[in-house]
């Protein structure tokens, strides 16, 4: 993935921050590497290369680590995450289904964001709401008994609430711009 | 020790004075509890929560409003508990907006109970029959998971009014090793899956040499269908709190943490205010209720990984490295976190602690087996009616737990096999039925008590799949240190793989069995001993699964994607209607010239849309097996 503008300084700044606020003992390096990614929803190479000199462990090390386990992510997380749960309930009654409706309609695989950076589609296992599988979490939010058609309704809704954000902006910008000739 | 021990008790007992006065004030007017746990959650709790506290407002009712955890109905969420001075305390389960309104109008307002929305009252009355009047209620029997989804988990009075940390101070008013005896003669054995009795471990940790000394809790609940372990820290976090200071007395550390899943944010998030509390009472902290013991806790995050439930990766990943499992011996009571004798128990683990000390080995002894004392909680889910946690005797035969406790198979379907124990436990068919459960039982029958999932599968699920699955599970989070473990997975799974796919061979089926006495005689740790007990025990039990895939290439379950076909029965099929073609989400289902519909077979991508949104109204969609070639039937 590319940097964005300015990220690179951000990326500094908060890794920096969470170095300070953690120490630099090696005990907290995995604290450290789940603060960064908490302050910037991933691990950008740049961040990693900077936790391995304040930690004094070599960079393969980190890059051991953070392929390791399952929660560090090595590229930017959409705007919207979606993890599909595979645990052995919602497994058993066709969260593979509902996995492969997401891929097909965002056109990514698990694991991956899509390249405007608006979705990324992740799998977990089980939620603890076994009882109402096959079951998303879409943001903060989990979805029960999803349906292959429930996966359109939910991209669609967004997609829904990015024109709609798109057309205030629209409208604002038109606003301001009668406002100026106006005024 | 004893004056030591006065002073202790003394403490404890201001303590809980308080504490029940805090509480007292909450009978005499009305409350309603809610229970938002994570499922709690999934379901619509915070919705529910929300229009209680509007309603409440909007009608000036005075009625206090406190979030408590899981009672363990998950069938039923969510759920909520209303009390009224007058009246018993009510449970009522899958409350929505519309009915919370009601509650509050109907019930806080005027004096009807709504008694068409409630499933059970928490107490003996002459209007509504108690938990304990269904077979549920009779065959379980609640140690650990008792005031779960009853007490608010972030408010330490209700813990404290209802005994809690009396087990804790006891403990301090005996001599460490008189612990560690009570807890030898209990018979505890460790829930975290092995069990291991707990008290030989805490002596073996007791007498090794050290001035530092630490205990964990495993938190870590890797199994993909469990959740015991994250309902007991969301719904009653002091109690674990409590067995873990004792643990920590018993042995001699001054320091503990709880290794949680960072994928538990509401578990830590409630752990840390109940902490914090603990802290603030000096329950923990320097000088424990005025003994002088010292004891704090740190909050570790797990990352995500398996492994880490194993104890040696866990004390590695707790140091700030890959969790890669270590040999044993050295085992960790004798040195483990940073070379200190360690002694690492799971949650229920430390919870059944708070309630062995508090009241005493004979009384937990006189539940469950001579072999296993105790109860046995389980997180039920799969294609039973009762799905959630719940709590029983150890001994009780499975049979009980499916029909009796969990009310049966869901849809009238046939019962097929359970999974117990997650990826390292096995599928039991029904002629396993009558076994009863504990460690011993399950571990003859290629089976493990594992840490508590329990998945029930009927006639749709497919045996070579669920093996499918759970070896793919173990082989993506084996850490690859064993080669046996990294590579014997792998092909296992690559042949289980071709077998769901029809593409299997009859050899495959032994060269499974070979491969896994291989991966169980080469790996080092329980990850890769126990990873082909999935697949061990589908093959003795349902080798004709196995066979049908391979010589038919047929799935009897009618679940394996390629080797079935979605097709529409022209006799059930009306005319007149058309919702499968709104459900395709690929345009593959369309109308004939006869205005009946059918699918192409080719555009199909097996979503099971159509099916389910044509089985209320004509079940004209059906599954074939073996599939039919694509262009074979395409008589539009
Ligand atoms: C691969 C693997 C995963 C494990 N996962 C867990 C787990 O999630 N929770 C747990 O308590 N024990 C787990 N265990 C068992 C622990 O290693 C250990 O035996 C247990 O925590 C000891 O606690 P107990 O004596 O209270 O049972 C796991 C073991 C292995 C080999
Ligand atoms: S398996 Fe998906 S919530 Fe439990």
């Amino acid at each position: 993935m590319e940097l964005m503008e300015g990220e690179l300084e951000k990326i500094t700044a908060e890794v920096e921050q969470v170095i300070k606020d953690q120490g630099t003992e090696r005990e907290r390096l995995i604290p450290i590497l789940q603060g960064v990614q908490e302050k910037l929803g991933y691990l950008p190479k740049e961040a990693m290369k900077k936790v391995a000199e304040a930690v004094e462990v070599s960079e393969v090390e980190i890059y051991e680590i953070a392929t390791f386990y399952n929660q560090f992510r090595l590229n930017p997380p959409g705007k919207h995450q979606i993890k599909v749960c595979m645990g052995t309930a919602c497994h058993m009654t066709g969260g593979n289904i509902i996995m492969e409706s997401f891929e097909r309609r965002l056109d990514i695989k698990e694991g991956e964001t899509t390249p405007d950076r608006e979705f990324s589609l992740e799998r977990v296992a089980c939620v603890g709401c076994c009882a109402l599988a096959p079951v998303v979490v879409v943001d903060e939010n989990v979805e029960a008994k999803v349906r292959p058609t429930r996966v359109d309704g939910i991209l669609l809704g967004f997609d829904m609430e990015k024109k709609a954000a798109e057309k205030e902006m629209q409208k604002a910008a038109s606003e301001q711009k009668t406002q100026e000739e106006e005024g | 020790m004893s004056v030591l021990g006065t002073d202790t008790q003394k403490t404890y007992q201001e303590l809980k004075d308080q504490a029940v006065q805090a509480v007292e004030g909450l009978n005499t007017k009305s409350y309603v509890l809610v229970g938002t746990a994570t499922c709690g959650r999934a379901a619509g709790a915070l919705n529910v929560l929300e229009t209680f506290r509007s309603e409440i407002g909007k009608h000036n009712v005075d009625a206090e409003i406190i979030e408590v955890g899981c009672m363990g109905h998950c069938y039923a969420e969510p759920m909520v508990i209303v009390y009224k001075p007058g009246f018993p305390k009510i449970c009522y389960g899958s409350v929505d907006e519309g009915i919370a309104t009601r509650l509050v109008t109907d019930f806080l307002v005027n004096d009807d109970p709504c008694f068409d929305f409630a499933m059970a009252a928490l107490e003996p009355n002459d209007f509504f029959p108690t938990f304990e009047d269904f077979p549920r209620g009779v065959y379980e029997q609640k140690v650990v998971l008792s005031d779960c989804g009853l007490i608010a988990p972030d408010d330490i009075e209700q813990y404290i009014a209802r005994d809690g940390y009396g087990g804790l101070a006891k403990a301090l008013s005996k001599e460490p090793e008189r612990v560690i005896t009570e807890v030898k003669d209990s018979n505890l054995r460790g829930r975290g899956g092995a069990g291991f009795p707990t008290g030989v471990k805490w002596e073996i940790c007791r007498n090794a040499e050290g001035d530092t000394k630490y205990v964990i809790c495993n938190a870590d609940e890797g199994d993909p269908g469990a959740f015991i372990d994250r309902a007991l820290l969301e719904s009653n976090p002091h109690q674990l709190i409590e067995g873990l200071a004792i643990a920590a007395y018993a042995i001699g550390a001054s320091q503990g943490y709880i290794y949680v899943r960072a994928e538990y944010p509401l578990a830590i998030e409630r752990l840390k205010t109940a902490i914090g509390q603990a802290r603030e009472k000096g329950i923990i902290g320097n000088s424990v209720m005025g003994s002088n013991f010292s004891f704090d806790i740190k909050i570790f995050q797990g990352s995500g990984a398996f492994v880490c439930g194993e104890e040696t990766a866990l004390i590695a990943s707790i140091e700030g490295n890959a969790g890669i499992p270590n040999h044993r011996p050295p085992f960790p009571a004798v040195s483990g976190l940073h070379g200190k004798p360690t002694i690492i128990n799971n949650v229920k683990t430390l919870s059944y602690i708070t309630h062995i000390i508090r009241n005493g080995a004979e009384w937990f002894k006189s539940i469950g087996t001579p072999g296993t004392p105790g109860t046995a909680v389980f997180a039920l889910a799969g294609k039973v009616v009762g799905t959630g946690l719940v709590e029983v005797p150890m001994g009780t035969t499975i049979r009980t737990l499916i029909y009796d406790v969990a009310d049966g198979i869901k849809n009238e379907k046939n019962f097929k096999a359970v999974q117990i124990g997650g990826p390292s436990g096995g599928c039991l068919p029904e002629s396993s039925l009558d076994l009863p459960i504990d460690f011993d039982s399950l571990q003859q029958a290629g089976a493990m008590m594992g840490s508590g999932g329990l998945v029930v599968l009927d006639e749709e699920d497919c045996m070579v799949e669920i093996a499918r699955f759970f070896l793919e599970f173990t082989q993506n989070e084996s850490c690859g240190k064993c080669t046996f473990c990294r590579l014997g997975t792998k092909q296992m799974l690559d042949i289980l793989t071709d077998i769901t796919k029809g593409k299997g061979k009859l050899e495959d089926i032994d060269l499974l069995l070979e491969l896994a006495v291989d991966i169980k005689a080469g790996s080092l740790c329980a990850l890769g001993k126990t990873a082909p007990n999935p697949v061990l025990t589908t093959i003795r039990f349902f080798r004709d699964e196995y066979e049908a895939h391979i010589t038919e290439g047929r799935c009897p379950a009618l679940m394996c994607k390629e080797l079935i076909t979605y097709v529409i029965d022209e006799k059930k099929c009306s005319k007149l209607c058309d919702a499968c073609i709104g459900s395709c989400p690929v345009e593959a289902v369309y109308t004939r010239s006869d205005m009946l519909k059918d699918i192409y077979l080719d555009k199909c991508v097996k979503c099971d849309n159509c099916l389910v949104t044509c089985l209320p109204l004509y079940q004209a969609v059906i599954k074939v097996s073996p599939p039919i070639e694509a262009g074979g039937n395409q008589n539009g």
